[in-house]
């Protein structure tokens, strides 16, 4: 264990003590929004949410473009986990977002809500990514399938983003307007917390992923070795 | 250079002669969409009005492509042939390249008759909705012919294609229903372009990696 990489238990432990303060200055620090009240508190939660399942979308691509450019074995289970963590907390914000939804607006789905959109396109492109994943035998054919499709996930980000705005021109002719007053300090210092909280908690959760993938890569590698 | 050109062309027209030898793929597509605009005339209410119409057409152009892409590599796939295309050719993205203008042609055709079909039972079409097609149908084949081959190496392909495909297809049924429905067609022609070049220059840059052991 060197100094510059702090071993996953301190990450562990520093992630539930950064949620804790969250929780402490979502709830007794940041000001009541005028408008929405208590309900307003979720957005602590789910707009940081929804920003770590973009990171981990992007480390699953940025993980199988290294991949397809060294061919190194190893970045196909980061990709994979990374993408794993990314439609987690894609699963999260539909969920948190529907309840903020049902909280703010009376409807537990709302079309009009640009973000939801997206995500649920991307849901069902990531969930796409696992069936693609599982039907194709192991090996460096399935590794360089899987990296290239996950490219293609982080192109469709931006363009559905952008098609989806587009629609909401024709499908909703009136332009939904965001929470009008702009945060405080002391919000965007409980926003600011819990993002990193809930980022250090999906890195936490993507390194363990990670170590349980590869421990159960080594066992079955050993067995079959003990096996000849 | 030529010799890319020559291998593209080589490609598209194998798959277009096989196509006109055997006729198991056209037919079925072109029969296709016109039964699906039949059961779409059943299934839109009597006072839909138009706009709900146009929205139905890209349906069904997006499951008749669907349709042709699920047999696109079947010639390939059947006795290990991509295995030599692939040792034959100068570049493998011509192989890409190639299928993607095959599919093209093999989307072509349903749509020279669905789209008179259309303006016949449902709603006029005006020249930026046959831009929208136009540009719509390029995206389709060019993100299609690399997903299908991505379906192609993995079990289950027939169950796997639209579920692969549809996501990625959202945006060019938004550019495609925006350029027939909208006052202001421009943008989402604009839209249907980017989309066009950024997807095939991904799709072409990644072909390889797909079809390489």
């Amino acid at each position: 264990m060197s100094i510059t990489k702090p071993s996953l238990a301190t990450l562990a432990g520093l992630a539930v003590l950064l949620a804790g303060v969250s929780v402490v200055m979502i709830f007794f620090v940041a000001p009541e929004d005028a408008d929405q009240g208590l309900s307003q508190k979720i957005f602590y939660v789910h707009v940081p949410i929804a920003l770590t399942a973009y990171a981990a979308f992007g480390l699953g691509a940025w993980k199988a473009l290294r991949l397809l450019l060294t061919r190194g074995e190893r970045y196909d289970l980061e990709s994979y986990t990374g993408i794993h963590q990314g439609t987690i907390f894609g699963a999260l914000t539909l969920i948190t977002g529907s309840i903020w939804a049902k909280a703010s607006w009376g409807v537990w789905w709302t079309w009009s809500s640009n973000q939801l959109v997206l995500f649920l396109v991307l849901f069902l492109f990531y969930c796409a990514y696992f069936m693609l994943r599982f039907s194709i035998e192991p090996g460096p054919r399935r590794e360089r399938i899987s990296a290239v499709y996950a490219l293609f996930g982080v192109a469709l980000i931006p363009v559905s983003f952008l098609a989806i705005r587009l629609a909401s021109d024709f499908i909703h002719p009136t332009v939904f307007t965001r929470e009008g007053p702009q945060m405080t300090g002391e919000m965007f210092a409980a926003f600011c917390c819990s993002w990193a909280a809930i980022t250090l908690l999906a890195y936490v959760m993507y390194r363990t992923e990670l170590a349980g993938k590869r421990t159960d890569l080594n066992l079955r590698a050993l067995r079959e070795a003990l096996a000849r | 250079m030529t010799d890319y050109l020559a291998d593209v062309a080589a490609l598209a027209r194998k798959d277009l002669r096989l196509e006109l030898r055997a006729r198991d793929t056209l037919p079925a597509m072109v029969l296709f969409v016109v039964a699906t605009l039949v059961v779409f005339h059943f299934a839109l209410p009597g006072g839909a009005g138009d706009d709900a119409a146009y929205g139905l057409l890209w349906v069904a152009l997006v499951f008749t492509s669907l349709l042709g892409l699920g047999r696109a590599w079947a010639p390939e796939t059947e006795a290990g042939a991509l295995d030599g295309l692939v040792l034959a050719v100068s570049d493998r993205s011509t192989i890409w390249l190639g299928k993607t203008l095959a599919a093209l042609a093999f989307l072509g055709a349903p749509q020279l008759v669905a789209l008179p079909a259309f303006a016949l039972f449902f709603a006029p079409l005006d020249g930026p909705a046959l831009a929208g097609v136009a540009l719509a149908s390029i995206g389709l084949c060019a993100v299609g012919s690399l997903v299908s081959a991505m379906a192609a190496a993995a079990r289950g392909r027939e169950v796997l294609l639209p579920l692969l495909f549809l996501p990625l297809a959202i945006p060019l049924v938004v550019g495609g229903v925006g350029s027939s429905i909208s006052p202001d067609p421009g943008t989402y022609l604009a839209f249907l372009g980017l989309y066009d070049a950024v997807f095939a220059i991904l799709s072409w840059a990644a072909f390889e990696y797909v079809v390489t052991e």
